[in-house]
C-alpha cells in the first residue's frame, strides 16, 4: 500500500485496495453503517475467533477495492472484555490502511474518549459522525468542518439509518488514503506538553530515526505504549532517555494526583474533549429535554423496583413459548424431510454397512442438528431484539442483585432460562455476557437446567413408578430441583474453580431504540449459518462415531442363528421378540455394550446394571437416545417412545426404584448431548473447557446419584 | 461520601476513585473520573445496583462499585 501512496498513477491496471478498520464504542450503529456502506453484503465472512467475531465486508467503489473490517465495539483500550481485546489487538498488530472511527453524534463527548486513543495510534483516521439526523432532532448541532480543523482529522456527518452522507464518507476515505498522513492535533495540559517537548527535543538532539513523528513517539512513551517502549529499549539512547521518562511520568502523575499514568491520560483526553465539544457543538435546548425523557419514561416502567421483574418474566415467558411452540412446527417438517431422505436414499445403496452408516449415522446425526435450527432462529431473533432495543441492560440491572449472590451475573438469566428448552441455543446466548469469567461460569451451569430432550426420559420413569396424577408433580420437582442444583453448583464453582475477586459490574444502559429489521436479519442469518456449518461438521463426525460403536463388531453368527429362529417363529409376536433379542445381543457385544459391561463395577454403587450404563453412555450423544436404547435393551425393540406402556412396565419390573431415582439424577446432571458439548466448547473458547465440563458434571452426577440411591434405599427399600 | 450514599436524582462530583486498577480503568472508560458529574437515577430492588447518569450516558453499577467512588455534593 505504501508504494501506491507515493505514486498512485504508477499502476493504473490493478485497482487499489483500501483496507478500512471500522472502530467505535458499543451502540453507535457500526454494524448498521457497514450494512449501509456495502449496501448488500457481497461477502460476509466470519473470522473464527472465540466468541466475538470480526466481520469483513468487501465491495468496489470507483477504482478502489474496499475491505471493511467491522471490529467489535469498545469503550477504551483497557482489554477488559473480549471485544476490547479483539479490537485492540487488531488495531495494533494487523495491517490496514485507514481507521473509520464511528461516533454517536448524540453523545459525542463520551465517544471522543476512544477517538483520543485512536489519535495517538499514528494511523490515518476518518471520523464518521453517525446518527447525525437523530442528533439534529435532539437539538444537537455539530460543526463538522470546524471539528475537522480542530482535530486535524476529517469528520463527516452520516446517518446509517437514512444512508445520508455515506458516499461522502467513502470519498473522504479515498481522499485521506491518497494524501500523506496528517498529524492529528491532540493538545494536552501544560504539564504534559512540557514533558512531551522535553522528550521531543531529546529525540531531535540524538537524531533518532522514527517512522512516526517525534511528538507521537513521545506521547506513546509517556502513555507506556508497549510497542514504542520495546523499540526504544533496544536503542543506545535508552540509558539516557529512561531517567527522563521516569521523571516525566512522575511529574504527570503528580499533576493529576494519581499513581496511574492511564488515569492521568484519560483525564487529559477528557478535558481536551470537553474543549472540543464546547467549541463545535451547539444545543437548541428545548427539544433535547423532551426527547431524553422518552427513555426515562420507558425506564420508569421497565426498571420499576416492583413491576420491573414481573414485566421481564412475562417477556421471557413469551419468548420461551414462541421458541418451543412455534419452533416445533418447522421441526416436524425437518424431521419428516430427513426421514424421507433416509428412506429414499436407503434403497440406492446395496452394501448393508454403508447404507447403515449413511442413513442411520450421517443423515440421522446431521438431521438431529438441523432439527434445532427453527428453535435457534426464533431464539436469536428474540435475543437480537432484546439487545438492539437496549432492554437487555435493564434486565441485568434488575436481576444482578439476585444472581450475584450465586456468583452469577444479571445477564446470566437469559441463557439459563433458555437452557430449559435446549442447551444449544442456551450456550450460544451466553455470548451476551461480556466478561470471560461470568460467561464461563454461566456456561458451566446451563446443563443443570433440564432441556427438552431429557423430558422423554423423565416422562418414562415418572410414568413407570408413579400414577398418572402424580407424574406431573414429579416432573415439576425434577425441573425445579435441577435449577436449584444449578444455582448451588454456581456458588460452589464460584468459591472454588472461579474463585477470585468479583468482576466489577459497570454497564452502559443505552438509549431505547427501535430495532432495525435489516440488522436483526443480518445478525440472525450469520449466526444461524455459523451454527449449521460448525456444529454440523462436528456432529456429523460424532454421530458416525456413536453409530460405529453401537454397530461394531457385528456378530454374523448371531445374525445367522436368529434369522433361522425368526423365520421359524410361529406368531408375529414371537418373531418380534426374536428380533429384539437379536438387537439386544448385538448391542451387548458391540463396543458400546462392552464399555457398558466393563464399567459395570464403576456404576454398581449407583445401582445400575450394564443396560442402564449403556443407555446413559449412549445418552452422551443425545438424551433422546436414552429412551430408544432402553427400549432395545429391555427387549422392546428400538422403535419405542416414552408413551410406550409395555416399556414402562418392563422398567418397573426390572429396575428397582432406588436405581431409577439414581438414574434420573444422572440424566439431570450429566452432559446434555454431544451437539451441545460441541457448541459449549466453541462458546467457551477451548476443548479444554469441554473436558472440564465433562469431569465436573460426571463427578457431580456420580456423587449426587450415589447419595440419592442410598437415601432412597433406606427410605423405601430398594 | 461515596456514590452509593447519594440519594436519587441528586447530582454529585467525583473526587477520587478508590478502586483497584482494573475497576478504575473500567470506570474511566465510561467517563467516571475525577471532576466528572454524576446524577443518581434509579435504585434496583434492595439497592443492589444503582443507575446513574454520567454526561449523557446512563450506567448501571453494583453497590460494591459505587462504594469505591468518592464524591462530593455540588
Amino acid at each position: 500500500m505504501k508504494q501506491q501512496n507515493i505514486n498512485p498513477e504508477a499502476c493504473p491496471v490493478t485497482a487499489k485496495h483500501i483496507k478500512v478498520a471500522l472502530v467505535g464504542q458499543p451502540n453507535v450503529g457500526k454494524s448498521m453503517l457497514i450494512n449501509s456502506i456495502s449496501n448488500a453484503h457481497l461477502h460476509v465472512g466470519n473470522f473464527s475467533g472465540v466468541t466475538v467475531d470480526k466481520t469483513e465486508v468487501l465491495f468496489d467503489y470507483k477504482d478502489y477495492h474496499f475491505t471493511v473490517v467491522d471490529l467489535p465495539g469498545t469503550y477504551a483500550f483497557t482489554d477488559y472484555t473480549i471485544e476490547e481485546r479483539v479490537t485492540h489487538e487488531y488495531l495494533c498488530a494487523e495491517d490496514y490502511d485507514i481507521i473509520i472511527n464511528v461516533v454517536d453524534s448524540t453523545n459525542i463527548e463520551k465517544n471522543l474518549q476512544l477517538t483520543s486513543e485512536l489519535l495517538t495510534m499514528s494511523k490515518k483516521i476518518v471520523i464518521a459522525l453517525n446518527m447525525s439526523d437523530e442528533a439534529e432532532k435532539e437539538g444537537i448541532l455539530i460543526d463538522e468542518k470546524y471539528m475537522s480543523e480542530l482535530l486535524g482529522v476529517s469528520c463527516v456527518k452520516v446517518s446509517a439509518a437514512t444512508k445520508m452522507g455515506i458516499e461522502e464518507l467513502i470519498d473522504t476515505v479515498i481522499e485521506v488514503y491518497e494524501k500523506p498522513k496528517q498529524e492529528p492535533k491532540l493538545v494536552f495540559s501544560e504539564a504534559v506538553e512540557e514533558e512531551i517537548e522535553k522528550i521531543v527535543s531529546y529525540l531531535k538532539k540524538h537524531k533518532y530515526k522514527a517512522v512516526n513523528s517525534y511528538r507521537n513517539v513521545a506521547i506513546n512513551l509517556l502513555k507506556n505504549n508497549k510497542k514504542t517502549y520495546e523499540k526504544l529499549h533496544d536503542d543506545p539512547i535508552w540509558t539516557e532517555l529512561q531517567p527522563i521518562l521516569i521523571e516525566a511520568s512522575r511529574h504527570i502523575e503528580l499533576h493529576h494526583d494519581t499513581d496511574d499514568i492511564k488515569e492521568a491520560f484519560a483525564e487529559e483526553y477528557a478535558s481536551f474533549n470537553r474543549g472540543i465539544v464546547a467549541e463545535v457543538v451547539k444545543y437548541t435546548a428545548d427539544e433535547r429535554r423532551e426527547k431524553k425523557s422518552l427513555t426515562e419514561k420507558i425506564d420508569a416502567i421497565l426498571i420499576h423496583p416492583v413491576f420491573g421483574i414481573p414485566i421481564f418474566l412475562f417477556f421471557m415467558w413469551g419468548l420461551f413459548q414462541l421458541t418451543f411452540t412455534l419452533g416445533n412446527i418447522p421441526m416436524e417438517w425437518i424431521d419428516g424431510f430427513f426421514g424421507w431422505l433416509g428412506e429414499t436414499i436407503a434403497p440406492t445403496i446395496s452394501n448393508d454397512d454403508i447404507r447403515s452408516l449413511v442413513v442411520d449415522g450421517i443423515i440421522g446425526g446431521v438431521g438431529a442438528v438441523v432439527l434445532f435450527t427453527p428453535n435457534i432462529i426464533i431464539l436469536f431473533i428474540g435475543i437480537a431484539l432484546l439487545e438492539t432495543t437496549g432492554y437487555m441492560s435493564r434486565v441485568a440491572f434488575l436481576l444482578d442483585g439476585f444472581f450475584h449472590k450465586f456468583g452469577l451475573h444479571g445477564q446470566s438469566f437469559i441463557p439459563l432460562v433458555t437452557g430449559f428448552g435446549c442447551s444449544i441455543p442456551a450456550y450460544m446466548s451466553a455470548r451476551i455476557l461480556k466478561n470471560d469469567r461470568d460467561r464461563l461460569l454461566t456456561l458451566f451451569i446451563i446443563g443443570f437446567m433440564s432441556c427438552g430432550a431429557r423430558l422423554p426420559v423423565y416422562v418414562l420413569f415418572a410414568g413407570a413408578f408413579f400414577g398418572q396424577d402424580m407424574a406431573g408433580t414429579v416432573l415439576f420437582i425434577i425441573y425445579v430441583s435441577g435449577a436449584i442444583l444449578g444455582l448451588i453448583a454456581a456458588k460452589v464453582l464460584k468459591m472454588t474453580a472461579f474463585k477470585g475477586v468479583d468482576e466489577p459490574f459497570v454497564m452502559e444502559m443505552p438509549k431505547y431504540r427501535l430495532p432495525s429489521f435489516k440488522l436483526i436479519w443480518h445478525t440472525v442469518l450469520t449466526q444461524t449459518i455459523m451454527y449449521l456449518k460448525k456444529a454440523g461438521t462436528f456432529i456429523a463426525g460424532a454421530a458416525m462415531l456413536i453409530w460405529f460403536l453401537s454397530n461394531y463388531p457385528h456378530n454374523e453368527l448371531l445374525d445367522q442363528e436368529y434369522s433361522v429362529k425368526i423365520e421359524q417363529a410361529a406368531t408375529s409376536e414371537q418373531k418380534r421378540e426374536y428380533e429384539n433379542k437379536l438387537a439386544e445381543m448385538q448391542l451387548e457385544q458391540s463396543y458400546l455394550g462392552r464399555i457398558g459391561k466393563l464399567t459395570e463395577p464403576l456404576f454398581e454403587p449407583l445401582g445400575f446394571d450394564w443396560k442402564m450404563n449403556v443407555a446413559l453412555q449412549a445418552g452422551l450423544a443425545a438424551k433422546e437416545v436414552v429412551v430408544s436404547t432402553l427400549g432395545v435393551l429391555y427387549s422392546m425393540g428400538g422403535d419405542v417412545d416414552e408413551t410406550s406402556h409395555s416399556l414402562a412396565e418392563n422398567i418397573r419390573k426390572h429396575i428397582p426404584f432406588a436405581s431409577a431415582v439414581s438414574f434420573i439424577v444422572v440424566v439431570m446432571v450429566y452432559l446434555p448431548c454431544l451437539a451441545a458439548t460441541t457448541v459449549f466448547a466453541k462458546e467457551a473458547g477451548s476443548w479444554k473447557y469441554a473436558f472440564y465440563l465433562f469431569i465436573f458434571t460426571s463427578v457431580v452426577a456420580y456423587v449426587l446419584a450415589f447419595i440419592a440411591y442410598n437415601v432412597t434405599r433406606v427410605l423405601v427399600g430398594g | 461520601m461515596t456514590l452509593y450514599e447519594v440519594e436519587k436524582s441528586k447530582k454529585v462530583k467525583v473526587i477520587k476513585l478508590n478502586a483497584s486498577y482494573e475497576l478504575k480503568q473500567r470506570l474511566i472508560s465510561f467517563g467516571i473520573m475525577k471532576d466528572a458529574v454524576i446524577e443518581v437515577l434509579e435504585h434496583a430492588p434492595r439497592k443492589k445496583t444503582i443507575e446513574v447518569r454520567v454526561g449523557k450516558m446512563r450506567l448501571a453499577l453494583r453497590a460494591e462499585e459505587a462504594q469505591q467512588i468518592e464524591v462530593e455534593e455540588i
